[in-house]
């Protein structure tokens, strides 16, 4: 993940600077602007003239997106509306092979002859860089689907409901903080509709429907007299759901020494409500002594981990240096992967790579190259099975299709290889969150997501999280702060001894994943149970300055 | 939609301003053309044209406000554009801390931020320029990944009370990571212009593959508290999490590292070594940058902090009417004075210490210290008696940028350099540094 300039559209500091990018680009539109859909036909239409003009100019291959890209977000402050963003972006790119290299060029412009211009472009950009290129790309065969189309399962458009009910979600969230002794508190509704169009020399029409959401808020609490302040930011998730996920269902929330989590809905007040209390509890807490923990880490901490721990050192983009200027590469190489027996982490250890699961961020039907998604095992048993791999890599692996990995964040961005969903299974035996927690003699339960940092290889990484309990004999006996855990990743996931079954298992999330040169964001899931993990090493990050 | 000159621009924000029914009205035009050529494993990998333009309106009735963009420039785009910004205002909530815009403002003279040889770049000048580096990979036999952008483009304003700016710009951005075959070395990179005739592409891959090559076999020392020399591009990524939290707001409101107990800010009090002077300043040769922030606030030199001192925070418009303080802009870049040692004094002059290439990979840890985390990369070397001995393994650090330039030992003779994670351009020394704190160890190379 990656943090840019995201703080400035709400001016918070502190809370935020845990979040990364925004690309708050595109035009200004009303909000009913947003629930026209573009025909079908009229898409096909535009991405035959630019399928046409490549080939013309000598493309062998040739993909189209007709993207148009909608974001709504609501930003407050504690009484006040801080900021109502509606924009819509709207345009095409078009990739080619020529001379067996890449080239790609996109346009706003959406008249017939500005495509073909932009179509002619993308050529030549390939066959001037052809001289650059040390071999031909090669492609994984592909089939053709004809014309089909994909929709989100939701069940509530987060563009339909009014502005006006989600300004007084926010306030009333904002107004029970504050009744509940929060000093300061910014909350932000994140709403994204992706309408994208691919087509194909290969012969696929592909009409896509995809919808998330994120409702969060950053609550700051001080101690006027020392000077002191503790944050508590929400436990929910950003996902790919309608405005549905505010349902904040009775049966979606469980109850642990933390308080109210959440699986599948959110209820935001409530969540507000108990963070008002447990940024004062913060304040309080009991700074920890540094040393060696088994750390029980919630799934909304323990997304963050997988994220970056497993996600980005199986992308095969960067096993093969494709991202050494920037991300870094991975300590997950090939000849690893060849002996079948490279042991990632403990045998209690599955993660799989899914593009297909309800709900998930990632979850389409087809990828930004046409290729239909599906799920796969990337450490099975704690060895190191696959990778996640787009066309022009399926050879490598000697596989004979894609995964379906590949995306652009926008249709001016080229696609290329992106994580898909990662996520560590449940066990297999009934283990409860209170079951794990009784079971550890020195340690320490984690909740919510934190600072996070990892090497350009993954092996080395640092993470925070929101809430931290210290635990004795099995036994919670209060909160911690200071806290950071610092491990190498395969001896980290060598010492995880338990996972929660099925029942705890929950999604956290990322709508911000940065990679590529110039830098293009994701959204992606990471499904896990609350999880045990041995003999971790924690730091105390408390400091003094002046 | 070609770059208009600055007559032009005041031509067409004229005539958009005067569909304007609103009690205020602001438009914003900007305009860019460039490209980038994206390499790895010796090869080309993804490439692209890149030419965009918008112009945003943005209308207010008392304290409602509605903003409206739009990419086209007939007179009934104008129009509807205008129109749309005023439905918006009229269906928004009041924002109790609006401002009203500003009147004419006065800005010094213009900066040099636009090179007409910039300008004039197209895929063919950049694909030269990275065959160039290419060819160092190639005669070293390392393998090369890097990126080449540039872009020129103009910016204009105009509002309802008569103010006007305009300016043009252009930015050129290199950035290199070579690797040895093994993939136990690695060196790095990083370079910014306005004028794309003083990049080159090919000294700076050989620094890069010098660092590679050095690189190799690194030892695993200790983690520990160590002396470090920071080069310019690892200062930039320390300082910037410094500088972007140096806003008045969020001091007074007490979560900041510069909130005192009792609703106060440390303005005006010496927060680090003395000898530590950071400024900003939109005439510097160096590094120009606009004379006008994007509200039609003048940017003008200001020095943040002066012999140790905090003497200006960053302020809205509106924080600054109610707290009585002048209402600072976020500057566009940042300058760090600089000693007279270049980074090779700096090395001859170190009885034992540690050399940092590049930081990376840099959060917060916590926002009251400004405690930072990240690690080493792509070339970190052993230093005694006044020599580079042997490369060493990266390590991870948590650190604060305050406590680290209160250990301060000595400045170097400043450059211009990129941050490699906001991608912004300073002018910033080598640092020597003592005491700064490395964590763990890190098998990453």
């Amino acid at each position: 993940m990656k943090r840019r300039n995201f703080i400035y559209l709400t001016g918070v500091g502190a809370a935020a600077a845990m979040l990364p990018a925004i690309p708050v680009w595109g035009n200004d539109i009303s909000p009913e602007q947003a629930l026209e859909y573009i025909d079908p036909a009229a898409k096909k239409i535009l991405s035959d003239v630019a399928l046409n003009a490549a080939k013309s100019k000598g493309a062998t291959y040739t993909d189209v997106r007709v993207g148009r890209y909608l974001n709504q977000y609501v930003v407050t402050r504690e009484d006040k509306v801080e900021n109502i963003v509606n924009t819509e972006s709207f345009g095409i790119g078009i990739r080619v092979i020529a001379n067996g290299c890449w080239g790609f060029a996109s346009t706003d412009k959406m008249d017939k002859d500005s495509i073909a211009k932009a179509a002619e472009l993308a050529v030549a950009i390939a066959k001037e860089n052809s001289r650059l290129q040390a071999e031909p790309v090669q492609l994984a065969p592909q089939q053709g689907y004809g014309e089909v189309s994909w929709k989100a399962p939701i069940t509530k458009n987060a563009f339909e409901v009014p502005i006006k009910e989600k300004v007084d979600l926010l306030l009333s969230v904002n107004d029970a903080a504050m009744k509940g002794g929060a000093d300061y508190i910014n909350s932000i509704l994140f709403m994204v509709n992706e309408q994208k169009y691919f087509a194909s020399t290969e012969g696929s029409y592909i009409d896509q429907d995809v919808h998330r959401i994120w409702p969060t808020f950053f609550i700051t609490k001080i101690n006027k007299e020392t000077g002191k302040f503790e944050t508590r930011n929400a436990l929910s998730t950003p996902i790919g759901k309608g405005y549905e996920y505010l349902d904040g269902r009775p049966e979606d929330k469980i109850q642990t020494a933390s308080g109210t989590l959440y699986k599948g809905t959110y209820d935001m007040l409530e969540d507000a409500k108990q963070a008002a209390v447990q940024a004062g509890e913060k304040l309080k807490a009991k700074s920890v002594d540094p040393g060696k923990y088994d750390l029980v880490l919630d799934p909304s901490n323990l997304w963050l981990t997988i994220h970056e721990s497993c996600g980005h050192p199986t992308e095969l983009d960067r096993v093969l240096g494709y991202e050494a200027n920037y991300a870094g590469t991975s300590f997950l190489t090939l000849d690893k992967w060849k002996t079948g027996k490279f042991n990632y982490g403990s045998k209690e250890v599955n993660i799989t790579a899914d593009k297909t699961e309800v709900g998930t961020l990632g979850a389409v039907g087809y990828d930004d190259e046409g290729v239909k998604c599906g799920k796969w095992d990337v450490i099975k048993d704690g060895v190191l099975v696959n990778y996640q791999a787009i066309r022009d890599q399926a050879h490598i692996l000697g596989l004979e299709h894609s995964q379906g990995c590949c995306y652009a964040d926008n249709w001016s961005s080229v696609q290329f290889q992106r994580m898909a969903n990662i996520s560590l299974q449940p066990g297999k035996k009934p283990l409860t969150v209170a079951d794990q927690i009784k079971n550890v003699e020195k340690g320490i339960y984690i909740v919510g997501d934190g600072s996070f940092s990892i090497d350009q290889q993954r092996y080395n990484f640092q993470f925070g999280g929101q809430l931290f309990y210290e635990i004795k004999a099995g036994k919670i006996t209060g909160m911690l702060k200071d806290v950071a855990y610092q491990a190498n990743t395969q001896e980290f996931w060598n010492s995880c001894t338990a996972i929660c079954d099925q029942r705890d298992y929950r999604l956290g999330g990322s709508f911000f994943d940065g990679k590529g040169q110039p830098g293009q964001v994701s959204a992606v899931s990471h499904g896990s149970a609350t999880t045990r993990f041995n003999g971790i090493n924690v730091i105390n990050t408390a400091r003094k300055i002046g | 939609m070609p770059i208009l000159t600055q007559e032009q621009a005041k031509a067409l924000l004229t005539k958009v301003l005067s569909y304007s029914k609103a009690d205020e009205c602001e438009v914003n035009i900007e305009g860019s053309d460039g490209g980038n050529v994206r390499y790895a494993r010796n090869s080309v990998n993804t490439s692209g044209g890149v030419s965009k333009t918008s112009l945003v309106v943005s209308s207010a009735f008392g304290k409602k406000l509605g903003v409206a963009t739009i990419n086209e420039y007939d007179d009934a785009s104008l129009e509807k554009v205008v129109r749309r910004a005023e439905e918006l205002a009229r269906l928004a909530p009041e924002n109790p801390e609006y401002m009203s815009v500003l009147g004419p403002q006065t800005y010094g003279p213009p900066s040099p931020t636009f090179s007409q040889t910039t300008a004039s770049v197209g895929p063919k000048e950049r694909a030269d320029a990275v065959e160039k580096s290419l060819a160092v990979a190639k005669k070293n036999q390392l393998t090369a990944a890097g990126f080449l952008e540039n872009s020129s483009g103009y910016s204009a304003m105009m509002n309802s009370k008569g103010l006007f700016a305009y300016n043009t710009s252009s930015d050129v951005a290199f950035n290199i990571t070579m690797r040895t075959a093994d993939g136990k070395g690695s060196g790095y990179a990083t370079r910014g212009y306005n004028d794309f005739g003083k990049l080159n592409t090919e000294f700076d891959t050989d620094v890069a593959a010098k660092k590679a090559l050095s690189s190799v076999t690194a030892k695993a020392i200790e983690p520990g508290k160590y002396t470090v020399i920071l080069e310019p591009t690892a200062v930039a990524v320390m300082l910037e999490n410094m500088l972007f939290d140096m806003d008045a707001r969020q001091a007074d409101e007490g979560r900041s590292f510069l909130s005192k107990p009792g609703g106060k800010s440390r303005l005006g009090e010496r927060l680090v070594d003395e000898r530590v002077n950071i400024y900003s300043d939109p005439w510097n040769p160096e590094l120009p940058s606009s004379t006008w922030s994007g509200d039609g606030r003048p940017q003008e030199k200001v020095s943040w902090i002066e012999k140790g001192v905090v003497k200006n925070l960053t302020s809205s418009r509106y924080w600054a009417q109610k707290t009585g303080i002048k209402a600072i802009p976020r500057p566009d870049g940042a300058i760090m004075e600089g000693g007279t040692k270049s980074l090779a004094e700096l090395i001859k002059g170190t009885e034992k210490g540690i050399l940092v290439t590049r930081l990376w990979y840099i959060r917060s840890v916590d926002p009251q210290t400004l405690l930072l985390t990240g690690l080493t990369r792509d070339g970190t070397f052993y230093i005694e008696n006044g020599e580079i001995k042997f490369p060493v393994k990266n390590f991870r650090f948590n650190e604060s940028p305050i406590i680290m330039l209160n250990n301060l030992e000595e400045i170097g003779k400043v450059e211009r350099t990129v941050s490699a994670e906001s991608e912004a351009n300073y002018l910033l020394p080598p640092l020597k540094i003592r005491d700064f704190t490395f964590t763990s160890l890190s098998d990453a190379v």
